[in-house]
């Protein structure tokens, strides 16, 4: 039987959860996401999963509740978009603090104001600081596939940090696309069952969660979860592997596309990465050398693996779909960071695109290549950030 | 088999917050935790909000608590005691646990009135099966003193300070027990630690009913009420004796006046001995004195028409103190 679909992310993303069968589910509607929450609740009512629905009355209460029923002791899940993840901001940081290992997709969107739904990833950089894994997704495949393995990543012994799916609002959660899933069976073992660490649920062994921590242990206590944070590339790795076993698709911290044999090269996260390769194989069938790199663990960022795959381009943009007012793009400055110890770095611009759901074009990527081919070849930038596609 | 409440009985129960905590030195919060858990017959899991409780109960690696405990943050007590309510559900229904559990949430007032409002409301209209208890001492205490929606009329607070133009809090207390009720719910009730067994039979019948229950019970703070500190149990009293804080329940809709007092104290009585109220004995404000009690006579005679009402119009009985 085939296990090809015609489905939206937000489709493939809730089939993903009905298989991994959470114990709780807290859910707050919200655009892009909306859907998807919409979706997996059809398949509580209709008693395809075990799992109690939590419907809150805001994101604030979503995470919160997430925490509790975490720290209880089984599996948790929510997702979310834009705003709602903003609203969830000083939970976000309970949550990793906390050592729960809570899933959460984020199907990607702008932050007011002004009032904007479409895709941006303002929301989930916001919250990169908060001790949450990240996984990003170009497409429904990879939205699906990344759901099917965070929870093996967040739950590892070793880690136990919550984690973020992240995919393109609209752009991909709203769009159909071709998308094959795996087995329920399949991902039922996959998955596996859920090891608690000290549930409350426990009587027998009670324990008090979440205490008041003053300086002389909040530093240690802070810094096991940048140790947790330093194990997750070689789960990540490891999940990939397994699931290639189970799927035939191969994942890892990052994809590249063309990029072995680049001079120069674009950082693009999510949805626009597709846009771009279809132009970067028009330009290599001109004989102009350029490649791509799609990072897919953002937190925590790999920085040495991406030193070594970016360091012997001449010239690089990084493209961000959110913006640091007054500074350069979030996803920019992490690769400017990973280049800094390289010798023989590129020369690195920064273009900020599609803000608020913008269309990223293949005369975007075209615009960038352009650029890049000249500043390989002069050694000059005009501007080391700037805006794509703004109208004047 | 319940334990009987009776002092002799209670007094051989283990006490499941331990002392050695560092709550001040004649709080009444503590009391009030004390005493919900003694009249609870059930394993129980604690939830706190941000606070002078939680912050003095548990302070890495030491905890008062003898039973499971969280705090998450401030204004979601009830949101995240919802989540493990919420787990217990599921994996009873999953046969992955057996055990017959009670959840509770023990929440200040700022917590409760003010930013976690929000959070109360939805967990208490979602119907999760917890009874939220809050501590009411009438202003954000852990802080220092700063006024909340359950700071009364007149009071001195740091953010709402006795001035030469400004006399204090200028509005009246929320009447938060009375909106819990108005959710629907199907027990509410308002308790003192003066009525030891009164506040008891309230919990014990709380933890009897399925689904969301809401408990205010009144916890003197002699740091911001500017009392002494062997006072709250007197305080208490005076408060329910003057009906400032008068004790009843809702059960199901239908309110019941569970203690009446003889002859109803002045509310001077009760304002008197607290620093926090003593600009209100000054010539230029006793208006503030006056409409206080104008309040709350006003208040006492709504819950007496209310209970009235319950009772097919026929007055309520006078009944006499519980203990």
């Amino acid at each position: 039987m085939s296990n090809i679909y015609a489905v939206t992310g937000n489709e493939a993303v809730a089939n993903a959860l009905r298989q991994i069968n959470p114990d709780v589910c807290a859910a707050y509607p919200i655009t892009p996401q909306t859907d998807l929450m919409q979706r997996f609740a059809s398949f509580v009512s209709d008693g395809l999963v075990d799992t109690e629905m939590i419907l809150v009355e805001s994101e604030h209460s979503a995470m919160s509740a997430c925490v509790g029923a975490s720290a209880a002791g089984g599996r948790a899940v929510t997702a979310t978009s834009g705003p709602g993840l903003a609203l969830m901001w000083e939970i976000l940081f309970v949550a990793s603090g906390m050592r729960l290992p809570i899933l959460m997709p984020v199907v990607n969107r702008s932050l007011s104001a002004p009032l904007n739904i479409h895709g941006d990833h303002s929301d989930a950089m916001g919250a990169r600081d908060s001790g949450w894994v990240q996984l990003w997704s170009e497409n429904a495949q990879e939205a699906y596939d990344n759901t099917v393995q965070a929870l093996l990543i967040a739950e590892h012994m070793d880690i136990r940090l919550p984690i973020m799916v992240c995919l393109d609002g609209f752009i991909i959660s709203h769009s159909i696309e071709r998308v094959e899933y795996l087995d329920d069976d399949i991902v039922k073992n996959f998955v596996g069952t859920y090891k608690p660490q000290n549930p409350l649920l426990d009587i027998q062994h009670p324990k008090s969660i979440g205490p008041l921590i003053l300086p002389d242990l909040y530093t240690e206590y802070k810094r096991t979860q940048h140790e947790a944070m330093s194990k997750v590339k070689n789960i990540v790795l490891k999940t990939a592997d397994d699931f290639a076993k189970i799927s035939g698709r191969k994942y890892s911290l990052f994809e590249t596309y063309r990029l072995d044999d680049a001079e120069i090269g674009i950082v693009i996260l999510n949805s626009a990465a597709g846009t771009t390769k279809d132009v970067i194989d028009i330009y290599r069938e001109k004989g102009i050398k350029v490649g791509l790199l799609k990072p897919r663990l953002f937190r925590p960022f790999p920085y040495e693996e991406i030193r070594e795959t970016l360091q012997h381009l001449k010239a690089l943009c990084v493209l961000d779909r959110c913006d640091s007012f007054g500074a350069f793009g979030p996803l920019y400055t992490e690769i400017a960071s990973s280049l800094y110890l390289s010798e023989n770095k590129p020369i690195m611009i920064n273009k900020i695109y599609g803000l608020g759901g913008r269309d990223y074009m293949p005369e975007h990527a075209k615009i960038v290549i352009e650029e890049l081919i000249e500043i390989a070849n002069t050694g000059k930038v005009k501007l080391f950030k700037d805006y794509l596609g703004v109208r004047e | 088999m319940a334990t009987p409440l009776s002092l002799k009985e209670l007094s051989k129960k283990e006490i499941l917050l331990s002392s050695g905590h560092r709550m001040c030195s004649g709080c009444g919060a503590p009391i009030v935790v004390k005493m919900v858990l003694l009249a609870a017959d059930y394993p129980v899991i604690a939830c706190s909000s941000t606070g002078c409780l939680e912050v003095s109960t548990c302070i890495s690696h030491y905890t008062a608590w003898k039973i499971p405990w969280i705090h998450s943050a401030f204004e979601n007590a009830a949101a995240t005691l919802s989540g493990v309510e919420t787990m217990y559900k599921s994996l009873k229904k999953q046969g992955k646990l057996n055990d017959d559990i009670k959840f509770i949430a023990f929440c200040g007032d700022g917590g409760t009135y003010d930013i976690g409002f929000q959070s109360l409301s939805g967990a208490m209209e979602r119907g999760h099966d917890m009874l939220y208890i809050c501590y009411d001492n009438g202003a954000y205490m852990n802080t220092g003193i700063q006024r909340s929606s359950a700071t009364p009329l007149g009071a001195d607070t740091t953010t709402c300070p006795a001035g030469t133009v400004i006399p204090g809090k200028q509005q009246q207390r929320k009447d938060l027990t009375k909106i819990m009720a108005d959710h629907g719910i199907p027990y509410v009730a308002q308790a003192s630690i003066s009525n030891w067994s009164d506040l008891m039979k309230k919990v014990r019948k709380a933890l009897e009913i399925k689904g969301p229950k809401f408990m205010n019970i009144l916890a003197p703070c002699n740091r911001g009420w500017r009392s002494r500190n062997d006072d709250a149990v007197m305080l208490s009293r005076l408060a329910v004796e003057t009906c400032y804080w008068p004790l009843y329940e809702i059960e199901n809709g239908d309110i019941k006046i569970t203690f009446k007092p003889k002859e109803k104290k002045p509310l001077n009585e009760f304002l008197k001995t607290q620093g926090r109220f003593r600009h209100l004995f000054s010539p230029e404000n006793e208006w503030l004195l006056k409409k206080s009690q104008e309040d709350i006579d006003r208040n006492w005679e709504r819950l007496l028409r209310e209970e009235a009402c319950v009772l097919g119009g026929q007055p309520a009985e006078t009944t006499e103190a519980d203990q």
